[in-house]
């Protein structure tokens, strides 16, 4: 059963003025001793500004300080505050409670991540299929080289893969996909992007390898061009479209 | 996947052929028991009628494939679904051969 | 796939109502290929009945020549018409065909990949199939 609580009722030692107020309903599960995750109720009163992060930040302060929740530079640059806000993944930080057009809403851990309690999840598995696609330049010479020069580009040569280079690795992407929802071996769109974000860099010699690790039964050929991946993505990296790309030197219609 | 797009991309001509037989001819019409006979029995159309067996064989069990792999994982799992797909795409293929391989010589 | 992973699981994999139509596709694209496979499979099976001479032919056409044969048929034209223009789609979105080219985003940050020409392909091939349907239904029944 969900538990309900409201500022008036504890009397909040910080006075928050607002009209307007919401139903907050966070879900509560540790893996360690709970079975299954319950919903706790909170009214938070929120201004036309109040993200979902500031909504859930004064339940800690006011409330329930033991509710956990991952979180940092609250401007959709770190990555960290990804959940499931009113059944779809998006950044706290980046969704305002006004924009969501609901008296209630739900937050809930990202889905397809395993949880480590209550909001927060473990990005251990995203990490290593990023790690994986090897996601830094790989060339034999280097820019460290005392009579080596700067890897110079065109404007035009970065426009290929500077979208891609915004990924701030926050996982809604993955979180989204509905091959990720069934698939425990699929190597991800934020992966697969990143794979994309690397081969189409001018100064990449590392296509080859790259093209090869994700050509395989849990690779780039189970994605479907669903795109949902890119309707969540919070900085318009379009790991879709990246993915599609991708596919393109594997099917022989890039080089 | 290269293998399903191929076969789709091939599959789709020669089902829009086979379609459109049954369409130019009336479609009750058809499916008479003497028109289905003389279907099968010139060559070319047996010929594509086989063709169509094999790809969309390959298409169907190959796309049913992939749904059960993305379904659940392991090494056992997944090798039971594939070579499980391959044996019934074989057992189709050979299934509907050997309907259209007895009714084009005439053994009916 | 465990408890532990958090995983959404076939419920969430085939839940259309999230992300707009490109979801609605991907499953009826699902549905719609599991389902001519079934027809597929009855198709070779039905027609091997005319090892069996004219008796066994006339049996099956009996049989299948019903109004509920025919509903059963044109859904069946209706899910090889979509399958056939959506597959279509896919396969040109896969070689990145109509996906758009790589740009510095701007806020709101629009996916250029979930553009209009897909969704135009996605309800095309809706209504392509719907119509095929009623085609189908027309010449089953008008005869």
């Amino acid at each position: 059963m969900a538990q309900v609580s409201s500022i008036a009722e504890e009397q909040a030692s910080t006075p928050l003025s607002s009209s307007k107020s919401i139903t907050l309903r966070i879900s509560r599960y540790n893996p360690k001793h709970d079975d299954s995750s319950v919903f706790m109720e909170f009214t938070v009163p929120y201004q036309k500004w109040t993200t979902v992060l500031e909504a859930i930040l004064d339940v800690k302060k006011h409330f329930d300080h033991s509710v956990a929740v991952r979180y940092s530079c609250r401007q959709a640059t770190c990555g960290s505050c990804g959940m499931m806000i009113n059944g779809k993944p998006k950044l706290a930080c980046f969704t305002k409670i006004s924009e969501l057009n609901s008296d209630v809403i739900t937050v809930e851990p990202m889905s397809n991540f395993p949880i480590i309690r209550d909001l927060a999840v473990k990005f251990e598995r995203m990490f290593e299929t990023h790690h994986k696609i090897k996601p830094y330049l790989i060339r034999d010479d280097t820019e460290l080289e005392s009579d080596a020069k700067e890897f110079l580009q065109s404007p035009k040569e970065v426009e290929q893969y500077i979208q891609f280079a915004n990924c701030i690795k926050c996982g809604l992407c993955n979180s989204a996909c509905p091959t990720m929802a069934t698939d425990s071996s699929f190597v991800g769109p934020q992966a697969l992007a990143q794979a994309y974000r690397y081969v189409a860099d001018s100064r990449d010699k590392g296509k080859d390898s790259r093209l090869k690790m994700i050509d395989e039964p849990h690779g780039i050929w189970r994605c479907h061009f669903a795109g949902s991946c890119s309707q969540v993505c919070p900085k318009g990296v379009d790991p879709a479209m990246g993915i599609q790309l991708l596919r393109g030197y594997l099917l022989g219609f890039r080089s | 996947m290269k293998i399903h797009y191929g076969t789709a991309i091939a599959a789709v001509a020669l089902v829009a052929v086979h379609v459109l037989m049954r369409l130019t001819q009336g479609f009750a019409e058809s499916l008479e028991y003497e028109s289905v006979l003389a279907n099968y029995k010139f060559v070319p159309y047996a010929i594509m009628l086989e063709l169509i067996l094999v790809l969309l064989s390959i298409h169907g069990f190959n796309g049913l494939r992939v749904i059960l792999l993305e379904l659940k994982q392991g090494r056992i799992y997944e090798k039971a679904v594939s070579y499980g797909c391959l044996a019934a795409m074989i057992g189709l293929i050979a299934y509907g051969s050997r309907t259209i391989i007895v009714v084009n010589m005439g053994l009916v | 796939m465990t408890k532990d992973e958090h995983k959404e699981g076939i419920g969430g994999m085939a839940n259309p109502r999230r992300y707009g139509i490109e979801r609605v596709a991907y499953l009826l694209m699902r549905l719609s290929g599991l389902g001519l496979l079934a027809y597929f499979v009855a198709h070779i099976y039905e027609t091997s009945n005319i090892l069996r001479g004219q008796v066994g032919w006339d049996e099956l056409l009996e049989m299948t020549s019903t109004t509920e044969g025919h509903i059963i048929l044109s859904i069946v034209i209706g899910m090889c018409v979509f399958h056939t223009v959506n597959g279509i789609r896919v396969m040109l979105g896969h070689g990145g065909v109509g996906v758009g080219k790589p740009a510095r985003p701007d806020y709101p940050y629009e996916p250029a990949s979930q553009n209009y020409r897909h969704k135009i392909g996605i309800y095309s091939a809706i209504v392509l199939a719907a119509f095929a349907m009623m085609y189908g239904l027309a010449v089953m029944f008008g005869e």
